[in-house]
């Protein structure tokens, strides 16, 4: 087990892409860390620097305290989990466990036995002697699981390792690598761009954007306090609403309404406002969002309203119960009132 | 494949529509098939005046020939020899361009050339570079001590066939093991990178055993190659000399059917010919079924 760390650490691809720009990021022992973003910000780029498989075009990746800008894949002690899983076709679900072990010269029996505790870890025990064909989709992705952690790395690097399981099997399986990750306590390293899979399974997760660090923290954080209106549309579903609104005299100003305005901003802002925390109020309250309900979205567990507020699109939930009419009066909670910069797009206060 | 069916409203429109395929096939090769079969139960005299039936007569003579047993030898060798030399140097080629990035396309395009050269024409340049008087082989292999001539010396004409037939060969077999590589998902690599498996090991334990379909496709159609489509090559370099040391069966049947004139025995070597071809046949067919492996 060991720590990660990422110094100045960039990757510019032979036919001039610069898909990772100088990142720096710590990773400490026993952490669960998730890099999430949309596709094509790097993410993979920067997962298989570190595991060896992309050369780095600068700065330097550490592993404990070892740079490993030079070591070959084999030798960084650690594990990967791909997406396609990559399981060795020819070999059967056994040979493909102990394959990395015996490439190492552990004793047979050695193998046999961390063999067996993966198996019954995983409960793959009962096709141990099948080929990866003739498994379903969640098999395989035990197996590959499991093909990680017979090595007893430093660390696990999964690269959207759910990804092509159907939406029940992925949550079951994403249960099963948190309580795995937390049983076993190796540094884990996990490339996803679905938000809510990064926001279940980190301890801290990493937005990333166009090769750029946009925000670190735990979920929470960067949930409650979303450090750009990039991290603000990602993270959250359904996502936070943002408009186009003025601050002056402490308030926020859209339309006709006004709402308490947090920090010291005046002037252009983008206004982010979760769906979740926008609540009904008294019709004619002082300052409240007038909503237009355009259309409704039954979820079972609450509703979404879609509609506009002073021509921008809104979007509120609200319980199931609720009687709706053509106008929704809202107000929402000055904590829950996020203010970006109109331009940067980045927080405010 | 589509499982779209089309009908055709006259009945008599699809047999016009495959006659002409038919009438080939059966003008040029069901009827001297059948042929051969007859002629090898029989025997001409010596002008051609007349046959006689003479039943097994001409196989049991042709398994007692020294000669026939010496060119189903010179054959086994050869064809072990060409499919050898061909799979290896197309797989090393192809493992090449592989690992290439940039220029793959460039070096694909030059490998295939060679495929588009008439054997004869390929023949006829392996026997000047390999000509014991003005070649360049046999005067760079003088000067390390080496006295060639595959006109006196039956190893040196068989290495000098095995190597222009495989010449023509490599082509072929690069364009699939190159196909074969690029459907192995290059995740398969990196996991065995991972997995400690060095260049070497990641070479005999993943990729050469998921390349083994292509493998075994290509080693069937390379027995196939050597042992019936290189008459132009021997014709064109050593016609099957020095003392028979490269005589395969098929050139044997044209030198004893056409030179030698006797169409009995020629015959029944076709025959022969026939029944190996079949039987490579049958097991592609067998092992295509299986898929193959994994
Ligand atoms: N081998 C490569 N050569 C050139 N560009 C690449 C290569 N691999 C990825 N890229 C580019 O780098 C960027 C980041 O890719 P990637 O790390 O795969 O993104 P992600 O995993 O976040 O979807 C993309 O713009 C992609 O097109
Ligand atoms: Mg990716």
């Amino acid at each position: 087990m060991a720590a990660i760390t990422l110094e100045s650490v960039g990757k510019t691809y032979a036919g001039g892409v610069t898909a990772v720009h100088a990142i720096d990021l710590a990773i400490e022992d026993g952490e669960f860390l998730v890099l999430v973003g949309p596709s094509g910000c790097g993410k993979s780029t920067l997962l298989r620097m570190i595991a060896g498989l992309e050369t780095i075009s600068s700065g330097a990746v550490k592993i404990g305290n070892r740079v490993v800008n030079q070591v070959e894949p084999a030798e960084r002690d650690i594990a990967m989990v791909f997406q396609n899983y990559a399981l060795y076709p020819h070999m059967s679900v056994r040979e493909n466990l102990a394959y990395g072990l015996k490439n190492r010269g552990v004793p047979k029996d050695e193998i046999a036995r961390r063999v067996a505790e993966a198996a019954k870890i995983l409960e793959i025990g009962g096709f141990l002697d099948r080929k990866p064909r003739a498994l379903s989709g969640g098999q395989r992705q035990r197996v590959a699981m499991g093909r990680a952690i017979v090595r007893e790395p430093a660390a696990f690097l999964f690269d959207e390792p759910l990804s092509n399981l159907d939406a029940k099997l992925r949550v079951q399986m994403r249960g099963e690598i948190k309580q795995l990750q937390a049983r076993l306590g190796t540094t884990s390293i996990y490339v996803t761009h679905d938000q809510l899979e990064a926001m279940t399974l980190a301890h801290r997760l990493v937005v990333l954007n166009g090769g750029r660090i946009e925000q670190v923290g735990t979920p929470l954080e960067v949930y409650r306090k979303p450090a750009s209106t990039f991290v603000a549309a990602f993270i959250g579903s359904p996502a936070m609403n943002l408009l186009q609104a003025e601050v002056s005299g402490g308030r926020v100003r859209l339309g006709g309404a006004s709402l308490p305005a947090p920090g010291a901003a005046e002037g252009k802002v983008t206004l982010g406002l979760r769906p979740e925390d926008l609540q009904r109020t008294r019709p004619g309250a002082e300052g409240a969002l007038l909503m237009n309900v355009a259309y409704v979205e039954e979820l079972g567990a609450q509703r979404l309203v879609h509609g506009t507020v002073g021509g921008q699109s809104l979007v509120c939930a609200q319980p199931v119960e609720s009687d709706l009419g053509d106008t929704l009066t809202l107000t929402a909670d000055p904590a829950a009132v996020h203010l970006f910069d109109a331009a940067s797009g980045k927080r405010l206060g | 494949m589509s499982t779209k069916r089309n009908t055709f409203r006259h009945r008599t429109l699809p047999y016009l529509l495959i006659a002409p395929q038919l009438v080939v096939t059966l003008v040029f090769f069901m009827w001297p098939a059948a042929q051969a079969v007859i002629q090898s139960f029989q025997q001409e005299d010596a002008f051609g005046l007349s046959t006689t039936w003479v039943g097994f007569q001409n196989y049991q003579a042709l398994f007692a020939d020294p000669d026939y047993l010496n060119a189903l030898k010179v054959t086994v060798v050869f064809t072990l020899g060409v499919t050898a030399m061909s799979l290896g140097l197309a797989l090393l080629l192809a493992l090449a361009v592989d690992r290439m990035v940039k220029s793959a396309t460039v070096y694909t395009t030059l490998l295939v050339w060679p495929y588009a050269v008439a054997p004869a024409v390929s023949g006829v340049m392996w026997w000047f570079m390999f000509n014991p008087t003005i070649g360049i082989f046999p005067y760079l292999l003088r000067m390390v001590g080496y006295d060639w001539n595959h006109g006196l010396h039956g190893t040196d004409a068989m290495i000098l066939v095995v190597l222009a037939a495989s010449w023509n060969q490599i082509s072929y077999n690069f364009l699939f093991f190159v196909a074969g590589l690029q459907s192995i998902p290059a995740s398969l690599r990196e996991a065995a990178a991972i997995d400690g498996a060095g260049p070497a090991k990641r070479f005999w334990t993943i990729t050469l055993p998921l390349l083994s379909p292509t493998t075994f496709f290509l080693l069937v159609v390379n027995f196939v190659y050597a042992m019936f489509n290189t008459f132009a090559t021997i014709h064109a370099t050593t016609q099957g000399g020095p003392a028979g040391s490269t005589n395969i069966l098929v050139y044997k049947v044209f030198n004893d059917g056409f030179i030698g004139l006797n169409l009995g025995s020629s015959s029944a070597q076709s025959v022969v010919l026939l029944f190996i071809v079949i039987a490579l046949t049958v097991v592609q067919f067998a092992w295509v079924e299986r898929r193959v492996q994994y």
